[in-house]
C-alpha cells in the first residue's frame, strides 16, 4: 500500500473520534474495517489528511440483546454477525446476509457501521436493513440521534450522515415468532457485489396467508429501496409462486438502473425480478 | 521392488516455509541504501508526449533522481525471441520514447530514498499528452484503413504466418458438408499472486550488477539484460528468490528489469521496484486474444477430412519476448486428438494499442484445443451424432504411435481410447445423457461437456526453440555424503525443489532430507533454460537423472578401487558399493564421497571431488493427453452456470510425484474456469483498460470451485529415460472446452451452437430467453 502521507488517530471514544473530525473537518475520513476506504487509498482515489481509526472503541464492537431489540455496534464484523447465535436466534436475516459479503477474509474485517456509511448501491446489508425496518443510531456533536433505515440511504454513496457524524449502532427489531426471512443475490463475479439483492421478512396468518410482508432490493439503483408495491400485492394472499410471481414484475420500474460490463440495465432489470420473487418465496418456505 | 521415492506422493519440501512466512521474495530483500523506483505510466492508450515537466517532482523530499526515455537511449530495445519471417520488430524502449501505445507504458522512473516519496513525486510529474485514436479491435487493427501505430511501418500488421499440411482443397472438394464458424479467445490478465519486482545493485569495484527479479527464466534474461546493457554477461548476476507464481507472465524480459540495472549504475545505488497490482494488471503481458474462423471439412459418418482456421492475433503494442511465436504453437496443435490429413492456419499477427499478449499458462494451445474440441462438437450436433462417436471415430489407435500429425508433428506415445474411456466412466456419462433427457422434459437444462486433448510439451528439442531447448543439471555429492542439486530449470511454484529431490534421492538410495535443490542465481547454478512450457521435469529431470548416473559410474571406479575389486564386479544399490559376489564387502555412497574429497587413495586417472553436470538435449517434444468430462446445469431465469459433476483423466507419462500431478490439475482447471466463466481483459474503444482491478476482473475463488475427480493413465514416453511428460499445462489446455462444450450442450433446446468465452451469466440469460425446443 502505497498511499499520500496521512496521519493516524486513534480515539478511545466516540466523542473523542467527533471532537478529531470536527477538528479536521473534509479533510479526514474514519477508518473502520477499511475494505472501502483503504483500497481507495490504495489507489489514490481517496486521499484523507488525517486518518481517525475507530477501531479501538471496544463500546461498538458488541451485539447486545436488548428484548425486542437487538444491539449491533457499528464495528461488529460480518463475520461476527454471520456466526452471532443472537442474531441466528432471534433475526436469521442479518447473519445470512452478512455470509453472502465477500469471502471469509473480508468478513473477518469488514464491519456493518463501516459498510452501510459508506452506502455502495451493490453492498449487502441495505437491502436486509430496510425490509427489517432498522433504526441507525448516529452520534455528532449535538448527542445521538436514531434514523429510519429508510430514511438514511440517500442516494449513491450518501446518507443522512452529516458531516462530523459517526454510526454508533444499529438497532434491528427481532423478528415475530413463525416469521421467516431470506436475502437472495446474484454475485458480480469479480467484486462479489450484488448485481441484484433481495431481502424478505414474511410473517403468515393462521390460514397460512400473508400477513406481514416487507421487501427490499439492492444492486439495482443508486440506492436500495423498499418494493412497497409488491409488498402491497401481496398482503393477505398465499404466497404462492404464481402470486409471487405475478407480483414481482418490473419491481425496479421507476428505478434509474444503471448498466455496466457486469450488467447491462435490461439484465439487472430483469434479475431485480427474479430475486426479488425468490426472497420472498425463500422467505415464505422458511 | 516398490520405489522409495519415484512415484510417490511426497510433500512438497517448499511448503513448511511457504505456508510460515519464513520465504524470500524480492520484496523481503533489504539492502542497505536501498533506493525506490516509481513509474509514472502512460494514462492513454495511444498519445504523443509533448512535454515532460519534472520540475516540480524533482525538488520534493527524498527524490534522488528522474530518469525519462531520454536518459536511456543507450539502454537497448527490450527483445523478443520470435524468429519469424518478415516479423516486424518496433523499437521497445525501456521509457517511452515520444509515443506512448498503450495504457500502462512506463513513461517516467522516479529516484528516490523512500517508496512514499518516490511515488509522490511521481504523482507531481506533469507528462503533456496529444491523445491520438487507439486501435483495439485486431481486425479494424489490421485494415488498410487503420493508421499504423508505429511509425516506421506501413500498417499495424506485424507479421503473418500460414502452417499447411496435406491436400486441403481436396479435402474440402471429398467433403459431404462444411462447418464455419467464428471463435474467439478473449485476451486474458495472468494475476499471478506475486506481482514482478526487480532490485539492482551495481558494485563499480567489481563492475558487478546483480539484478533479483521475479523471474522464470534468470539465465536467458542475464543475457538478454546483459545484452541490453552493453555488460559483459560474466558481469551480471541474476538472482531469482521465490517467485509467487508465473503462469508464462514471468517467462520474459522486461523494460524494468534492465532500467533498474541502468539506474543502479547510473546512480551507484542499489535500486527496488515492486510492481503494483494495478501495474500488474496493465503492464505484465497479457493471454490469448486471439479470434479466427475455423472451417471443417467433414464426411456424412463423422470423419473429419481437413481443418483451416484464419486468425487475427491481437499481440498489443509491442513484442515481448514470445509474442509473435504463440499463435504458431496453435497451429502446430491444430489437429488435436484426431487423425486429419489436412490443416492449414492462416495468421495476422496485428499491433493493437494494448498490452502485449505472450505466453500464459498454455500459450497458443488452449486456443488450438478449444478450436478442435469446439469444431468436433460442431460436427456432433451438424451430424446429430454422439460427440464421443466423432472423437472415437477420429482417433488415432493406440498402434498408430509415434503419430505423424499434417502439421508436421509426432506426438511420441498415446492412447487416446484408453483415457476417454475412463473419463466417461468415472463422469458417468451414461448416467448424466439420462438425466439430462429426463431434466429438458421438466425444464432443467443440463449438458454434458467433453474435451479430449493433446499438448506439446518438455519444450523443447533445440532446433525448434528460439533459445535453446535443452535442460542442465549438476549433481555434487558433498564430503559429508549429502547431495547438492544445481537446476537450470527455474522452478517457481511447481514443485521441482521436491520432485528433483526425488529422483536423486531415489537413484543414490540416499534420504530425501540428506537432497537440496539449488536454483535462480545465475552465479551459483551452471547456465540452463528456465521453467515453462510443461517442460522443468521432463527435460530438467532427465538432466538431473543423467547426471546422478554419471555420477555412480565415477564413484563405481572408486569404490571398485577401494575394494580391490574389478569394475565389474561393483554394484551399486540402497546406496551402497557392493562386491557382486560377496555382499558383505561393501562401502556406502558416503565412505566413498569422502574418499573423493580427501583424495589420499585414488585410483589412476581418477578426478577428486564427485559431482557430474550433464546438459539434456532432448530429441522430441512430449505430448500429454487425456479426457474431460464436465456436466453442468444452466439457469434459465439468471443466466447462471453450476457446475454438477467435474472427471478429469489426464496422461502424463510417468509421474515422479502424483500428488504434484494433482495439484499441477487442480489448478490449470481452476484457471480454465476463470477463462470459460469469468475473465476477460477488457478495453475500451480508446485504449482504457476497463478491468483494471480484481473488483472489475473475476478470478475464480475457492468457493466457485466444485469437486474435481481426478484420475489418470500412464503411457510412458519414449522421448526421456524417466517416461515423463509434463503436466503444468495440461488443466488450463484440457478444461476449458469440455466447460464450454458443456454449457452449450446445456443449451442446445435453445439452438445454440457455440458461445464465446467467457460464459458470463447475462450472455447465457441472452441465449435462453427465446422458447426451448
Amino acid at each position: 500500500m502505497i498511499p499520500e502521507a496521512f496521519e493516524y488517530f486513534s480515539p478511545a471514544s466516540t466523542q473523542e473520534a467527533i471532537s478529531l473530525s470536527r477538528r479536521y473537518g473534509t479533510d479526514a475520513k474514519f477508518l473502520s474495517g477499511g475494505h472501502s476506504l483503504v483500497p481507495m487509498m490504495k489507489l489514490r482515489l481517496a486521499t484523507p489528511r488525517q486518518v481517525i481509526d475507530l477501531g479501538g472503541i471496544q463500546e461498538l464492537a458488541q451485539i447486545s440483546d436488548q428484548g425486542e431489540k437487538i444491539k449491533i455496534g457499528a464495528l461488529v464484523t460480518h463475520r461476527a454477525i454471520e456466526t452471532s447465535q443472537t442474531l441466528k436466534n432471534r433475526c436469521a436475516l442479518l447473519p445470512q446476509t452478512a455470509s453472502e459479503i465477500g469471502d471469509v477474509q473480508v468478513r473477518n474485517r469488514g464491519t456493518i457501521g463501516g459498510s452501510i456509511a459508506h452506502a455502495d448501491p451493490a453492498a449487502d446489508y441495505p437491502a436486509a436493513l430496510l425490509a427489517l425496518d432498522v433504526q441507525i443510531e448516529i452520534e455528532g456533536d449535538s448527542g445521538r440521534r436514531q434514523v429510519p433505515a429508510v430514511d438514511f440511504f440517500l442516494d449513491l454513496f450518501t446518507t443522512a450522515l452529516s458531516p462530523g457524524e459517526l454510526i454508533v449502532a444499529i438497532h434491528v427489531p427481532a423478528l415475530p415468532r413463525g416469521a421467516g426471512s431470506a436475502y437472495q443475490k446474484l454475485r458480480q463475479q469479480a467484486s462479489g457485489f450484488a448485481i441484484a439483492g433481495a431481502a424478505a421478512v414474511v410473517s403468515k396468518d393462521e390460514g397460512g396467508k400473508c400477513q406481514k410482508i416487507a421487501v427490499a432490493l439492492t444492486g439495482v439503483g443508486p440506492k436500495a429501496f423498499r418494493l412497497t408495491r409488491v409488498e402491497e400485492a401481496l398482503r393477505g394472499k398465499s404466497l404462492t409462486e404464481s402470486n409471487v410471481t405475478r407480483a414481482c414484475k418490473d419491481v425496479a420500474a421507476g428505478v434509474d438502473v444503471q448498466g455496466d460490463i457486469h450488467a447491462s440495465t435490461e439484465y439487472r432489470t430483469a434479475m431485480a425480478d427474479v430475486f426479488a420473487r425468490r426472497a420472498i418465496l425463500a422467505a415464505a418456505a422458511g | 521392488m516398490a520405489q522409495r521415492y519415484i512415484g510417490q506422493s511426497v510433500k512438497r519440501t517448499e511448503d513448511p516455509r511457504l505456508v510460515s512466512g519464513l520465504a524470500h521474495y524480492v520484496d523481503d530483500i533489504k539492502l542497505p541504501d536501498l533506493h525506490y523506483v516509481s513509474f509514472v505510466r502512460s494514462i492513454h492508450g495511444h498519445a504523443k508526449i509533448r512535454r515532460i515537466d519534472n520540475s516540480a517532482a524533482s525538488k520534493m523530499p527524498g527524490v534522488v533522481r528522474i530518469f525519462t526515455g531520454e536518459d536511456c537511449r543507450n539502454v537497448g530495445s527490450v527483445p523478443t525471441a520470435g524468429a519469424l519471417e518478415n516479423l516486424k520488430v518496433p523499437h521497445h524502449p525501456v521509457l517511452a520514447l515520444n509515443k506512448v501505445r498503450y495504457v500502462g507504458e512506463p513513461v517516467v522512473a522516479v529516484v528516490a530514498q523512500s517508496l512514499y516519496q518516490a511515488r509522490d513525486a511521481a504523482d507531481a510529474v506533469v507528462v503533456d499528452y496529444e491523445p491520438l485514436a487507439a486501435v483495439v479491435d485486431p481486425i479494424k487493427a489490421a485494415s488498410p484503413e487503420s493508421k499504423p501505430i508505429h511509425d516506421e511501418f506501413s500498417d499495424n500488421i506485424a507479421y503473418t504466418w500460414t502452417l499447411s499440411g496435406g491436400d486441403v482443397k481436396q479435402a474440402f472438394k471429398d467433403a459431404d458438408r462444411i462447418i464455419k464458424q467464428r471463435m474467439e479467445h478473449q485476451r486474458l490478465i495472468p494475476v499471478a499472486m506475486e506481482p514482478r519486482g526487480v532490485i539492482a545493485r551495481y558494485f563499480p569495484g567489481e563492475k558487478e550488477l546483480t539484478i533479483w527479479s521475479s523471474t522464470q527464466i534468470p539465465h536467458l534474461m542475464r543475457t538478454q539484460v546483459a545484452i541490453m546493457l552493453g555488460l559483459p554477461e560474466n558481469r551480471l548476476r541474476v538472482v531469482t528468490p521465490e517467485v509467487g507464481g508465473g503462469f508464462g507472465s514471468k517467462l520474459n524480459v522486461y523494460g524494468e528489469e534492465a532500467l533498474l540495472g541502468h539506474i543502479a549504475m547510473q546512480l551507484g545505488k542499489p535500486v527496488k521496484w515492486i510492481e503494483t497490482r494495478s501495474e500488474n494488471f496493465a503492464a505484465t503481458i497479457h493471454g490469448r486474444g486471439q479470434v479466427g474462423d475455423v472451417e471443417i471439412a467433414i464426411k456424412n459418418d463423422g470423419q473429419i477430412l481437413g481443418i483451416t482456421y484464419k486468425i487475427w492475433a491481437d499481440l498489443g503494442a509491442y513484442h515481448q519476448l514470445l509474442t509473435p511465436a504463440i499463435p504458431t504453437l496453435t497451429g502446430l496443435m491444430l489437429p488435436g486428438t484426431y487423425r486429419i490429413p489436412a490443416i492449414r492456419m492462416d495468421v495476422t499477427g496485428v499491433f493493437t494499442n494494448k498490452m502485449a499478449t505472450d505466453a500464459y499458462r498454455g500459450a497458443g494451445r488452449p486456443e488450438a484445443t478449444h478450436v478442435i474440441e469446439r469444431a468436433a462438437d460442431l460436427v456432433a450436433q451438424e451430424l446429430n451424432m454422439d460427440p464421443v462417436e466423432v472423437r472415437r471415430k477420429n482417433f488415432p489407435a493406440k498402434k498408430d504411435f509415434p503419430y505423424s500429425t499434417a502439421t508436421g508433428l509426432s506426438y511420441d506415445s498415446g492412447n487416446y481410447e484408453a483415457s476417454l474411456k475412463k473419463a466417461l466412466k468415472l463422469g458417468e456419462y451414461k448416467k448424466w445423457r439420462r438425466e439430462q433427457e429426463k431434466g429438458r422434459k421438466k425444464g432443467r437444462y443440463l449438458g454434458i461437456g467433453i474435451s479430449t486433448y493433446v499438448e506439446i510439451c518438455a519444450m523443447g528439442p533445440s532446433p525448434a526453440m528460439p533459445a535453446g531447448g535443452w535442460e542442465s543439471a549438476t549433481v555434487r555429492i558433498e564430503p559429508t555424503g549429502k547431495v547438492t542439486v544445481l537446476t537450470g530449470a527455474s522452478p517457481h511454484g511447481q514443485g521441482q525443489e521436491t520432485s528433483f529431490a526425488q529422483i536423486a534421492a531415489e537413484m543414490l538410495g540416499v534420504d530425501l532430507d540428506d537432497v537440496i535443490v539449488i536454483h535462480g542465481d545465475t552465479a551459483i547454478v551452471q547456465y540452463g533454460i528456465g521453467t515453462f512450457g510443461s517442460r522443468a521435469t521432463a527435460v530438467g529431470g532427465t538432466a538431473v537423472y543423467r547426471a546422478v548416473q554419471q555420477l555412480i559410474k565415477k564413484a563405481s571406479v572408486l569404490a571398485a578401487h577401494l575394494l580391490k575389486l574389478p569394475k565389474n564386479q561393483v554394484a551399486f544399490r540402497d546406496g551402497k558399493f557392493y562386491s557382486s559376489s560377496n555382499p558383505e564387502k561393501s562401502l556406502t555412497l558416503q565412505e566413498v564421497a569422502l574418499a573423493s574429497h580427501i583424495a589420499k587413495n585414488l585410483p589412476k586417472n581418477y578426478e577428486p571431488g564427485l559431482s557430474a553436470t550433464y546438459f539434456f538435449e532432448p530429441k522430441n517434444f512430449t505430448f500429454p493427453f487425456g479426457a474431460h468430462l464436465c456436466v453442468v446445469e444452466a439457469d434459465r431465469e439468471t443466466g447462471s452456470v453450476k457446475i454438477l459433476k467435474y472427471a478429469a483423466v489426464d496422461d502424463c507419462g510417468k509421474v515422479i510425484n502424483p500428488l504434484l500431478v494433482e495439484g499441477q490439475i487442480h489448478g490449470g482447471i481452476v484457471q480454465s474456469l476463470g477463462q470459460a466463466f469469468m475473465e476477460e481483459a477488457v478495453y475500451d474503444e480508446n485504449g482504457q483498460l476497463i478491468t483494471g482491478t480484481l473488483m472489475d476482473y473475476a478470478i475464480p475463488r475457492a468457493m466457485d470451485v466444485p469437486w474435481l475427480e481426478l484420475d489418470r493413465t500412464e503411457t510412458p514416453s519414449p522421448v526421456n529415460p524417466l517416461g515423463v511428460k509434463g503436466v503444468g499445462e495440461a488443466g488450463t489446455i484440457g478444461a476449458t472446452p469440455a466447460l464450454v462444450n458443456a454449457v452449450v450442450d446445456a443449451l442446445r433446446p435453445f439452438g445454440v451452437k457455440h458461445i464465446d468465452m467467457p460464459l458470463r451469466p447475462e450472455k447465457i440469460w441472452r441465449l435462453m430467453q427465446k422458447e426451448a425446443q
